[in-house]
């Protein structure tokens, strides 16, 4: 029963800020709802037992990723943002109901395979240690593989943002 | 006892709808991109979720894959648009028609 309330509650806080995200005309306060639906998702990441990613999710996306999001807005925007008619309105109205043949495609899918067989137990209270050595044994590759993607990202910004030494 | 996967899944496939449309309707390509992060957790929602049903810690580690990608996306992504309004002064995807200029 408080597992129901806890993922409804969760669940309304998360779709209330992405809604707000989306809605809302200052970039910054859609920077402040991501940070409430990210902080949401990661409560339902512990309401599934998946304790390492809820922290991950809290330093990695609410914590470095929309500090970077918040100071390129404040560095960019100066407080006018998207003022004024929209040129491509007709189209834009397109939208709304393609977001709902969106949704109902995608909420047929989930209806018709909610009949999948439910695998064995749940993980066990060791779930971050056997995450470790899933990572470090079977995901080994890819793990290393991700190192050299950030390296390159980091590599490729330096090289975006530098000036022009002309 | 725990709320049954299909909850998180059906939760999953709203906040992606709401990222797509977001993509759609919005001219600001820095709340864009915020909408493709809101995607991108819906799909680590998911993720989790099946994990969780098939008592699986592949889905887990396959959202620290995803969370490491945004990351490098989120930074590439800025910069491209800290580029682009080095050179154009204002900000809004429905002037960038072009590829270079």
């Amino acid at each position: 029963m408080t597992a129901y309330v806890a993922f409804f509650v969760l669940a309304a806080l998360a779709v209330g800020s992405a809604l707000g995200l989306v809605l809302r005309r200052n970039p910054i306060h859609g920077a402040l709802f991501l940070v409430a639906n990210l902080g949401s998702v990661a409560a339902l990441y512990l309401t599934l037992g998946a304790e390492f990613l809820a922290a991950a999710q809290v330093i990695v996306y609410a914590g470095a990723i929309m500090v970077l999001f918040v100071f390129a807005i404040m560095v960019l925007i100066p407080g006018k943002e998207e003022t004024g008619p929209d040129p491509r309105r007709p189209v834009r109205v397109l939208a709304a109901p393609l977001g709902v043949l969106l949704f109902l495609l995608l909420a047929f899918v989930v209806a018709r395979g909610t009949g999948a067989p439910a695998g064995a137990a749940a993980p066990g209270p060791t779930t971050i240690g056997a995450l470790g050595r899933l990572l470090f044994a079977r995901y080994l590759f890819p793990f290393e593989l991700t190192s050299v993607l950030l390296l390159a990202a980091m590599i490729g910004v330096l090289l975006l943002a530098r000036k022009k030494a002309s | 006892m725990g709320v049954p996967e299909h909850y998180y899944v059906a939760l999953s496939a709203i906040l992606f709808t709401i990222g797509v449309v977001g993509v759609v309707i919005r001219r600001n390509p820095l709340v864009i991109f915020m909408s493709i992060e809101l995607m991108l957790n819906a799909a680590n929602l998911a993720l989790v979720a099946f994990g969780h049903r098939f008592g699986a810690l592949d889905g887990q580690a396959l959202v620290l894959f995803v969370m490491a990608v945004a990351a490098a996306e989120v930074a590439v992504g800025l910069a491209i648009i800290v580029v682009i309004f080095r050179a154009r002064r204002r900000l809004s995807v429905d002037d960038l028609s072009v590829m270079r200029w």
